[in-house]
């Protein structure tokens, strides 16, 4: 992120002390860097609150079904057949949960290759959004994998499959998580007051998101790619030589529904971590959200209807499953654009943000059509989820929001560090901040 | 910035290493098929109006795999009340299929991996661990596979099964008796056939077998060999009297490889990961190409 001016923090690592507040360690020593450590791990704020028991019901209960699964095979826990390979643990976590994250490229793009400034408050918060749901979605595939310790073999080159998409998408996936997480990092170094990493890792933003862009560009068209070897078997109205645009466009506003979402919990849990020049901007952020989404949807449907049109598929919209693509189609794609362009029309910063939901719904029921639902539609027998796999999506969404929390009530992620604050600002950042800091609940 | 000579070097030499190393793989693809030109396709020839339903392919297969024993014995018929799938424990099964004017003439229609002269399964495959040999078994490398199950989803025919029920669990299906193929042998199914319902032998003549059974006993056969033209080809191609999609086969498979599918969006990939950057780099240029911003950003001491 940048900052029009220079920054008060001097090179030489000399934390200011803050009034009240014991003396923050100095991290440029091995001792000082791990008793800030332990000190950061502590938890912040009361830990037994009803938010805390029942997401950490559900990662112990998780953990525990994880090791059932490890133990006993994938048929211990899973409703997976023979008939259907892959479940919500790829459909939703993998396939769904990515398309989430394309937030964190298309908003970078913006911001350092575009400059468009107006976005630069959302940018930390989205990409390591982005990052978290890559580490956990990644982890949430391991879980899936047969056999996950030959998860290296495409890596470390033990026969190069280079002709399979999931080839393509497993390097893209890899190297841009990689590129997500050099874009976290300057927020890290600033959290560890660590300023010549920070100018460092500040050079390398540019590059990286060139880099980040091109690859989110390849993998989320390969998600959708993958698909495409299952002409006989995902229901017509699904199935298209277009499936790879579909995935890449609709990643674009499954991105930005995600962080209008995001940011409504956000702004209400971690108000006190919001500075207020975040704060002053941010409905003008949501509508520029709105804006984008509604032109980006156009196009998306804009396809779908040429698609529909090309593989002369208007009859098959009076058929059962012609109902269910409406309710995807038109009520959770269409309708969200009209009321974008409602809200957009108005203003209406609420109606955008209740419009997110809808587009994000419209999102879920796509990959879940595309990866499960229509995947083999003509079987007797359908696959859903049993509970444990439920249990253990939300088991892994769970962590992902303890991490996330952890990270927001202790990096400059939606407000900027006090030490890194601009030079005019760091007389009035005193107490006020500092003590709004550990007001967050805990974790 | 401007675009500096040493600037411009690097970003020609980056684009020019990355056409080099994409320019690399066709070249072996193309070497592959031309040191293999001597070698030809085997396959199956399964004549079901010859098939009685004895199960001894499935007998053998067993055997050959060192698969466990079926729950009911191979001499039982009682297997054929219900339609059944391959198993991770049976790479061969025999259905019974009734012809609705002649009852007490059912076809038995044998079930296995098709052996694709182009296999989705191998393309899908990102670590190789299904692959297609030159001689025509499509075989399974275990200790390649992941379990990801992408090749389970790709199989038109839906023949790869998974071991759910085990924690190293791996893909199965018929190999096609790789070993035995590569030694001159025909696949140990073929041979157990008192019938000479399952015909192995080269592709190529195989087709030509089955297309003078046709000609020759235009009122038995229908006139079309299945796997022929299917996703491509087949190794394993059938004959029958009835229309194939009465017993039990897909007829809206279409004749493109599967590989095929996908290869336009492959192809798509290197120019991406070129032109991208490219375009991405030129349009960071052009908006920061504005002097004052450009001072303002160096002052900072991070430009990004």
């Amino acid at each position: 992120m940048q900052r029009s001016t220079r920054t008060v923090m001097e090179p030489n690592v000399r934390p200011l002390s803050i009034a009240g507040k014991a003396p923050v360690p100095d991290t440029g020593t091995w001792k000082g860097f791990l008793r800030f450590l332990l000190q950061e791990l502590r938890p912040k704020g009361k830990v037994v609150t009803r938010f805390n028991v029942i997401t950490g019901i559900i990662i112990l209960g998780g953990l525990a079904l994880i090791v059932v699964r490890f133990a006993k095979g994938l048929g211990a826990v899973t409703n997976l057949s023979q008939e259907y390979p892959w479940g919500i643990w790829i459909g939703f976590d993998v396939v769904t949960g990515v398309a989430f994250a394309g937030g964190a490229y298309i908003l970078t793009f913006a911001v350092h290759i575009l400059k468009v400034k107006k976005y630069e408050p959302i940018v930390r918060a989205t990409v390591l959004n982005g990052f978290l749901a890559y580490v956990f979605y990644s982890g949430a595939l391991l879980l899936d994998l047969g056999r996950p310790w030959n998860v290296i073999n495409p890596i470390i080159g033990n026969a190069y499959g280079y002709g399979s998409v999931l080839f393509l998408v497993a390097w893209h996936f890899l190297l841009y998580t990689a590129c997500l997480f050099v874009e976290v990092c300057p927020a890290v170094a600033e959290w560890l007051r660590w300023v010549k990493a920070r100018r460092i890792l500040q050079k390398m933003t540019t590059a990286t998101v060139i880099l980040g862009v091109t690859l989110s560009t390849l993998h989320q068209a390969g998600l959708g790619a993958m698909f495409l070897t299952a002409p006989a078997k995902i229901h017509p109205l699904w199935y298209s030589g277009n499936i790879p645009v579909l995935f890449f466009i609709s990643s674009m506003f499954a991105g930005f529904s995600m962080i209008i979402i995001e940011s409504r919990f956000t702004h209400r849990i971690f108000s006190g971590r919001v500075d207020a020049a975040h704060r002053a901007s941010h409905d003008k952020i949501l509508l520029g959200l709105g804006k984008g989404s509604a032109s980006i949807m156009a196009a998306y449907l804009f396809l779908k209807v040429i698609d529909l049109t090309h593989g002369h598929q208007w009859g098959m919209l009076l058929t059962p499953m012609g109902y269910w693509y409406l309710v995807e189609v038109a009520g959770f794609t269409l309708v969200p654009l009209v009321l974008y362009i409602v809200a957009i029309r108005e203003q209406n910063v609420r109606l955008v943000q209740t419009t997110a939901f809808l587009a994000a719904v419209g999102v879920i029921l796509n990959r879940l059509n595309i990866s499960v639902i229509a995947f083999k539609w003509y079987e007797a027998v359908r696959y859903y989820p049993t509970w444990q796999e439920i249990w253990v999506t939300l088991a892994v969404i769970s962590m992902e929001l303890w991490i996330f929390r952890w990270v927001i009530n202790r990096m400059p992620i939606l407000g900027e560090h006090p030490d890194f604050r601009t030079g005019e600002e760091i007389v009035s950042n005193g107490s006020p901040a500092e003590g709004a800091r550990w007001t967050v609940s805990a974790s | 910035m401007p675009i500096s000579r040493r600037n411009f070097l690097k970003v020609a030499g980056a684009a020019g290493g990355v056409l080099l190393a994409g320019g690399r793989n066709p070249a072996r693809a193309a070497a592959q098929p031309a040191s293999q030109e001597d070698v030809e396709f085997y396959g199956i020839l399964i004549d079901t109006t010859k098939c009685i339903g004895c199960r001894a392919c499935e007998e053998a297969c067993n055997s050959q795999n060192g698969l466990p024993k079926p729950e009911v014995s191979f001499s039982s018929e009682s297997v054929f009340e219900k339609k059944r799938e391959t198993t991770p424990d049976a790479f061969v099964v025999v259905n019974r299929f009734p012809d609705e004017k002649t009852p007490e003439k059912p076809s038995f229609v044998r079930r296995q991996c098709m052996h694709c002269t182009q296999p989705a399964c191998a393309s899908v495959c990102l670590c190789k661990a299904m692959e297609k040999t030159a001689e025509g078994p499509t075989v399974y490398h275990k200790d390649r596979c992941m379990g990801c199950r992408y090749c389970m989803v790709s199989c038109p025919f839906d023949i790869p099964k998974f071991e759910y029920d085990s924690p190293s669990p791996f893909v199965k299906k018929c190999i096609g008796c790789p070993d035995r193929v590569a030694k001159g042998e025909q696949t140990a199914c073929a041979e157990a056939c008192p019938e000479g319902a399952t015909l192995f032998g080269k592709r190529r003549e195989l087709i030509e077998e089955a297309k003078r059974r046709i000609y020759q006993n235009p009122d038995r056969y229908q006139p079309h060999i299945y796997g022929e033209h299917e996703v491509g080809g087949t190794g394993y191609m059938y004959l029958s009297a009835f229309p194939f999609e009465k017993i039990g086969f897909r007829n809206d498979l279409g004749t493109k490889p599967y590989p095929e599918l996908t290869s336009g969006f492959l192809s798509s990939v290197p120019l991406v990961d070129i032109l991208w950057p490219a375009v991405l780099f030129g349009f960071n240029y052009l908006v920061s190409g504005n002097g004052k911003e450009d001072a303002e950003e160096h002052e900072d001491g991070h430009g990004a």
